[in-house]
């Protein structure tokens, strides 16, 4: 019996691991098929190779020269810093409630958070833009920050309270019963052990802000707040017959960057389990 | 330290269950008292309340004379000991029993002092460093009873400290519990399941049934002179027997044999103006082995013959374990034990008897034994209200 379990296991895990690989070189490809374009020359950059016949960081060097790029960076960086911190801190009281409190309406307040995180964006896009130019927010940082945070609340509550209630009751309870008030039980015990759940989310919002082409597109007009992803679209070439997909692959790469630095920064705070021997054991 | 008082004390949650009602309770200073009870009677609640975990619902609760019913826990400088320990899993043991005095701005020196003297106390010392995902069941125990501890709180709550700890532990645990309590002279009321922490543990017992205190009192007390019928099988172990009777002329007639009340008995019976039809309660220590007994006692007591049905020896004494025909005493106490015990749906056909003998009884299992109780043992209650008929204040 044993044998034939143990043969089973390594079975199994050969064809996870086969199943694993075929998916993350699925994922890594395009990603790196882009690295690859963006060493590319001008001259050999459609010649079709996968591994760049000369290297070169001419569409580097070219992306920097401008101020167009540097300043959709800022934007960006800057944009989806600020919703990703506020959607989160008002996420985490909105969550905290949720998971800890009975008031009247909480499912109703659930609903509408759902409802509008499966709302469909694109028909906000007309309503937002005639309200943000008639309050003076269009083309500017908050009129890109409202909406992302709007659409990001829900999806912070959501991973929120889901953290939160794993978090067992007694703890609090033990917290006041030790002289705590409600505030210190909360940042100093709550808090804590939700750390992980809240890097999750910010981690979570923050993609979704960095990555929103739609709002960007047509909320902004001008360099001022364009962020990274519409200012790409706006990419010519220094010529209109020279073909900017180079500095498009290199812009894709450089704002992949931020992504993989958040992911990892914050990585090594989420640790699984954090709450275990809390209680009995 | 100081001594609580509950002033009729009663609870109501907002869906509307009455968990506990109008407890009147006076704790001393200094006293351990113990709160007991079915799952369910209502001493977490309680013992929440006292904590001011749970808003009191209606009567007064005093703490060193004073009313602290609108005072958040932190204000009534009482430490708690939760069944799940409830350790806070990203501080070492060190800052968990540090956190309480942290919180009071407690001084750097003193802190590293008190935890230290604590953790001496509790044998954690070398433990400090680690955190509670590391520790073993009795130790994580030992932390949350050091951090209820270290800042010499006006009383210990604890809630079933003991009932995740294996068994073996738990009767370690007990005795150290008991001589903290002793060293510190700590107000503590204990909330617990287990019957021997009740008998051992405690100055005082609080016996609970569906939110309503039965009898408060000493354990030997409660064991000799339970107040009513649930209190009488609740407290005990192995428990009472209990066996339809009635009650004749001065003479007690049952399937265990017919025998005349003494003095005692009656007069009680007689003032406490019994029924007909009674419940005779009998512990298993007042039984005896017919052989054993001298001519004086044998005629005086009552006596039955019956098969044994299982004997266990254990050593110093045995066991006889009898299943007599007849119909079982009935009452709603009775029922309510029997579900608490998890016996409620063991088919019962006549009436189990559990009688302890001394070590020199020649019984043996399958074969029939003489068995004498002794008469002015026999406690007597009213089946409609459960009340002790032989009950006294003494
Ligand atoms: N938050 C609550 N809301 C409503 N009813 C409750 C609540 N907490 C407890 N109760 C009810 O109050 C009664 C007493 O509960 P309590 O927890 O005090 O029992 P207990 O004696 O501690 O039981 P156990 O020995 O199982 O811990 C129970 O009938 C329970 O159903
Ligand atoms: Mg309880």
């Amino acid at each position: 019996m044993a044998g034939i379990g143990g043969a089973e296991t390594t079975g199994k895990k050969w064809g996870w691991g086969l199943l694993n690989a075929v998916v993350v070189v699925y994922a890594l490809v395009p990603v790196l098929w882009i690295v690859s374009l963006s060493f590319k020359s001008s001259k050999t950059l459609a010649d079709g190779n996968f591994i760049p016949r000369e290297w070169s960081l001419e569409n580097y060097q070219n992306i920097f020269s401008t101020s167009e790029f540097t300043r959709a960076l800022i934007n960006s960086i800057g944009i989806a810093i600020i919703a990703t911190a506020i959607a989160v801190v008002f996420g985490t009281m909105a969550a905290y409630a949720i998971a800890r409190l009975d008031f009247p309406g909480k499912n109703l307040l659930v609903g509408v958070s759902l409802l509008i995180a499966m709302f469909p964006q694109v028909s906000l896009v007309s309503p937002l833009f005639e309200i943000e130019r008639s309050l003076g927010l269009f083309d500017t940082w908050p009129g890109l920050i409202l909406p992302y945070i709007t659409f990001a609340l829900p999806l912070a509550i959501y991973t929120l309270s889901a953290f939160f209630r794993e978090i067992p009751w007694e703890l609090e309870k033990a917290a006041k019963m030790d002289g705590a008030t409600p505030g210190q039980a909360f940042r100093r015990v709550i808090a804590p052990l939700a750390a992980p759940g809240v890097f999750t989310t910010a981690i979570l919002v923050f993609i979704f802000c960095w990555n929103d082409f739609l709002f960007a597109i047509s909320l902004t007009s001008t360099e001022q707040s364009r962020t990274v992803p519409v200012a790409l679209s706006f990419f010519t070439g220094s010529s209109q017959f020279e073909d900017p997909a180079g500095s498009i692959a290199a812009a894709a790469v450089v704002i992949t960057i931020p992504i993989i630095l958040f992911v990892l920064f914050f990585q090594r705070r989420i640790v699984a389990g954090l709450t275990s021997g809390a209680v009995k054991g | 330290m100081a001594e609580i008082v509950l002033d009729k004390v009663t609870k109501r949650y907002p869906d509307g269950a009455l968990a506990v009602q109008e407890v009147n309770l006076e704790i001393a200073d200094g006293e351990f008292i113990i709160l007991v009870g079915p799952s369910g009677c209502g001493k977490s609640t309680t013992l929440n309340m006292i904590a001011g975990l749970e808003d009191i619902t209606d009567g007064e609760l005093r703490i060193g004379g004073q009313r602290v019913n609108e005072k958040a826990p932190k204000d009534r400088d009482i430490a708690m000991v939760f069944q799940s320990y409830a350790l806070y899993p990203h501080m070492t043991v060190k800052e968990n029993m540090a956190f309480p005095l942290r919180l009071a701005k407690v001084d750097n020196a003193t802190v590293e002092k008190k935890v230290k003297e604590a953790a001496e106390i509790l044998d954690l010392t070398q433990h400090l460093d680690r955190k509670p995902s590391n520790l073993s069941g009795g130790q994580r125990q030992r932390v949350a009873m050091g951090r209820a501890i270290v800042r010499n709180p006006k009383a210990f709550l604890m809630d079933e400290p003991l009932s995740n700890l294996d068994a073996k532990l738990r009767v370690q645990m007990r005795t150290s519990v008991s001589r903290l309590q002793k060293q510190l002279g700590t107000t503590t009321v204990y909330v617990t399941h287990d019957q021997t922490e009740a008998m051992t543990l405690g100055d005082r017992v609080v016996v609970m049934r569906g939110g309503v205190v039965q009898q408060i009192g000493a354990p030997q007390f409660l064991y000799d002179q339970p107040a009513n019928l649930f209190v009488a099988g609740f407290i005990g172990s192995p428990s009472m027997n209990f066996v339809p009777a009635t009650l004749e002329n001065g003479a007690l007639r049952s399937v265990i044999g017919d025998v005349t009340l003494t003095d005692r008995v009656r007069q009680l019976v007689e003032a406490a103006d019994a029924p007909r039809e009674v419940i005779m309660g009998i512990r298993p220590e007042h039984f005896e082995d017919a052989a054993l007994v001298d001519a004086a006692a044998l005629s005086s007591g009552g006596k039955f013959t019956h098969q044994v049905d299982v004997l266990e020896s254990m050593g110093s004494d045995k066991y006889a374990y009898f299943n007599l025909t007849g119909e079982q005493a009935a009452s709603a106490e009775l029922q309510e034990l029997a579900k608490d015990a998890g016996s409620d749906d063991v088919p019962g056909d006549g009436i189990p008897l559990v009688t302890r003998l001394s070590s020199a009884s020649g019984a043996v299992e399958g074969a029939s034994a003489d068995i004498w109780f002794d008469a002015d043992k026999v406690q007597l209650f009213d089946p409609s209200n459960g009340r002790n008929l032989t009950y006294t204040e003494r």
